[in-house]
């Protein structure tokens, strides 16, 4: 047996910018690239272009233990998703090592290798081979991965007559069923309904039991902190941070809010598809009637303003509130009408969202924005606020200070027999 | 465990267990070749190559009215079109052959090399969900479009004997060298598809190119009409095109010609195995970049 699963020395990985938005050419283009570059170099000078390059993971050394369940946590293109995608070798890196003993498993995305026209029953063999699995394996758990996606006599039905739920379903099913040594997840536990996320999740923490090494990405840090014993912090490309678990997420939750205290025009870690046109500038949560900002007092109204450097055509806007955990709590969306909605000409680069009473019980919440424009998503930023919720009032009832479960406080009354 | 080694290491097992012991594999920068030509890798990956080459077996003729006939309606119908065209209004010889028997002998290989170079050069960027997410050798991808069609060839070689015989000609021995001859198209399609479909990865222009050049390759290659139409020494040079050895090859083979033509065929074997290295060759230098690009 090794002593180690995973061990990386120096490891790092570079991108040539662009690359990923545009990620194929034209022959003529290159051709043309190559004349301009020949010709200048014959006249005497060298190539002025420097390429802008990106290092997306920079000079990282770690190591993992057999066994050990490590999550890696970080904003957006802080290097998670390049990490797992070498550990799993679809991409080489550019520079350094990664030891890996032992069968990787990889859930980079669940339904990857789904072809539409074959069956359910074709898929799962196709798909448990691309995920590592022996054929007599994948016999062997057959009736216990139809029976864990509760697909039943759909089995040889081609997939595309599938419902999204049960495809997905059929494809954790697969996936979850894997034993591999090492098992790299990526953000897959955010599917299907309710409790089959529940089962999922027991899925995982089965995996975890079992004494495999699992290396796991997730936004969602009560899953992280859940699953994980130890936490590794990347930003920008370099890990910052590898700590046990709590530890690591404390670290994140504070670097989130230093970012978001600050201009958030300087983030870099925007949403990868935003089209840039116009852009989240501030964002802010108030009670109109006054009090410091950031500051709401449960039950009480609270406006939450959006400004943006730009307006431009069809705005729309997307508010999740988080728990401290980043646990989604509510999603707030322009997208979905309602009357008393107000689309004024007159008004400012912001957007505001009102709410009459914010149901919530006191605690630190966070705000994700999603901007979208001229049908396209404009801009995202994750934590992008922060704000404090203190004991208030709902419906003439006070809320409980701390301690009590959950996130919401809803207006209600009691009738009880005396 | 095993001590790694740069590139791609560690122990195999052979008639490996179901738990097999873990191994090292060092990922790092790597240079030259690597994957491609490395049988140990290919043969840790078997089952996905059988389940790819299976789908593509599968998913081809799923939901067509026709199904698995129009494996041999091509090849027929151009058979049937050559013949009234070339054959009976243009009048172009085929070597004393019954045109129609002389076409099909052609056609058969011919549909099944330019299907597994229309479908395989698209393969890599087709499968782009599988590029980007998991990893196995990924010469799987172009090779198992070409898998694919031999169940396509197997079928329509039924055909064309059936036809053969119909016509009352009894193939000689010559009849064994065929898988010989497939081999060769099948050496040439996978060399040209691996490096298309790389290329493709890069610069999507492969799309429209390689519909075009199949088209100039049908008329470059004696289909139509037999080599002897050509004068030495350009007849032999032409051979260069692995597909002059193997549909001249076939018509020996299957139409009991008489006169081998052992210098098409030889030149068309070696231009097939270059074919083959090369291509494969390049697809093993730029495959570990498809990932950043497609």
């Amino acid at each position: 047996m090794a002593d180690l699963a995973i061990s990386t020395n120096g490891l790092g990985k570079q991108y040539t910018l662009g690359l990923h938005r545009r990620g194929y050419g034209t022959l003529r283009e290159s051709i043309a690239q190559a004349a301009r570059r020949s010709v200048r170099r014959a006249g005497g000078r060298e190539p002025a272009v420097a390429v802008d390059k990106l290092w997306a993971l920079r000079d990282l050394s770690m190591t993992v233990r057999p066994g050990e369940v490590v999550g890696l946590i970080g904003h957006n293109g802080a290097g998670k998703t390049t990490l797992l995608k070498i550990l799993a070798r679809i991409t080489e890196p550019s520079a350094g090592y990664a030891d890996v003993t032992g069968r990787v498993g990889s859930l980079l995305e669940v339904g990857t290798g789904f072809h539409p026209e074959l069956t359910g029953r074709e898929n799962i063999f196709l798909n448990g081979a691309i995920l590592g699995m022996r054929r007599a394996e994948i016999a062997r758990r057959f009736d216990e991965i139809v029976d864990f996606a509760e697909i039943g006599r759909f089995l040889d039905t081609p997939v595309k007559r599938y419902s999204s739920g049960m495809s997905v379903r059929l494809a954790f099913a697969v996936a979850a069923h894997l034993e591999p040594e090492i098992l790299l997840v990526d953000e897959v536990l955010a599917v299907g309904d309710a409790s089959f996320q529940r089962k999922s999740l027991g899925k995982m923490g089965e995996v975890a039991e079992e004494g495999r090494t699992v290396i796991f990405v997730s936004h969602n840090l009560a899953i992280i902190q859940a699953l994980c014993d130890r936490g590794v912090l990347l930003e920008r490309g370099e890990a910052v941070a590898d700590a046990p678990v709590r530890e690591a997420i404390d670290r994140y939750l504070r670097t989130l809010e230093r970012a978001a205290s600050d201009d958030l025009l300087e983030r870099t870690d925007r949403d990868s598809r935003g089209y840039d046109d116009t852009l989240i500038r501030r964002v802010q949560i108030r009670d109109p009637t006054g009090g410091s900002p950031d500051v709401i007092v449960g039950g009480r109204p609270a406006v939450i303003e959006v400004h943006i450097t730009e307006i431009v055509p069809m705005l729309e806007c997307r508010l999740t509130v988080a728990n401290s955990l980043g646990q989604p709590v509510t999603t707030l969306d322009s997208e979905v009408r309602a009357t008393e909605d107000v689309r004024d000409n007159g008004m400012g680069p912001v957007i505001e969202c009102h709410i009459p009473e914010l149901p919530l019980l006191p605690g630190r919440y966070r705000l994700d924005v999603l901007l979208m424009g001229k049908r396209q998503i404009q801009d995202g930023l994750q934590a992008a606020a922060f704000f404090d919720v203190e004991p208030g009032v709902m419906a003439d009832r006070p809320m409980p200070a701390s301690g009590s479960d959950g996130d919401v406080v809803l207006a209600h009354t009691w009738r009880l027999p005396s | 465990m095993t001590q790694s080694k740069p590139g791609i290491g560690g122990d195999d097992v052979p008639g490996r267990t179901e738990t097999p012991p873990p191994e090292t594999i060092r990922l790092q920068p790597t240079r030259g070749f690597s994957r491609v030509l490395s049988p140990r890798e290919l043969w840790r990956y078997r089952d996905v190559a059988l389940q790819i080459a299976a789908r593509d077996v599968t998913v081809r003729y799923r939901q067509t009215a026709l199904g698995v006939a129009w494996a041999v309606l091509q090849p027929l119908g151009f058979m049937v079109v050559f013949s009234v065209v070339f054959g009976n209004l243009a009048g172009v010889s085929s070597d004393g052959l019954p045109y129609p028997l002389f076409s099909l002998a052609a056609l058969v290989p011919w549909t099944f090399f330019s299907t597994a170079l229309l479908l395989g050069s698209d393969s890599l960027v087709a499968n782009n969900a599988l590029v980007s997410k998991i990893y196995f050798p990924r010469i799987f991808i172009p090779a198992g479009v070409v898998a694919a069609g031999l169940v396509d060839i197997a079928i329509s070689l039924v055909i064309l004997f059936v036809v053969v015989l119909a016509w009352g000609v009894v193939p000689s021995a010559a009849v064994l060298t065929v898988p010989l001859l497939v081999a060769m198209a099948v050496a040439s399609a996978l060399g040209l598809t691996a490096a298309l479909s790389a290329v493709n990865v890069r610069y999507r222009d492969v799309r429209y190119i390689v519909p075009f050049a199949i088209q100039m390759l049908l008329f470059i290659t004696p289909i139509a009409y037999p080599s002897s139409l050509i004068d030495e020494p350009w007849r032999t040079i032409s051979a260069i095109n692995p597909m002059v050895g193997v549909v001249e090859g076939f018509r020996w083979a299957t139409l009991d010609t008489g006169n081998a033509p052992l210098a098409l065929i030889g030149v068309s074997a070696a231009s097939a195995l270059v074919i083959l290295f090369a291509g494969l060759a390049y697809f093993d230098r730029v495959e570990r970049r498809f990932a950043d690009y497609v």
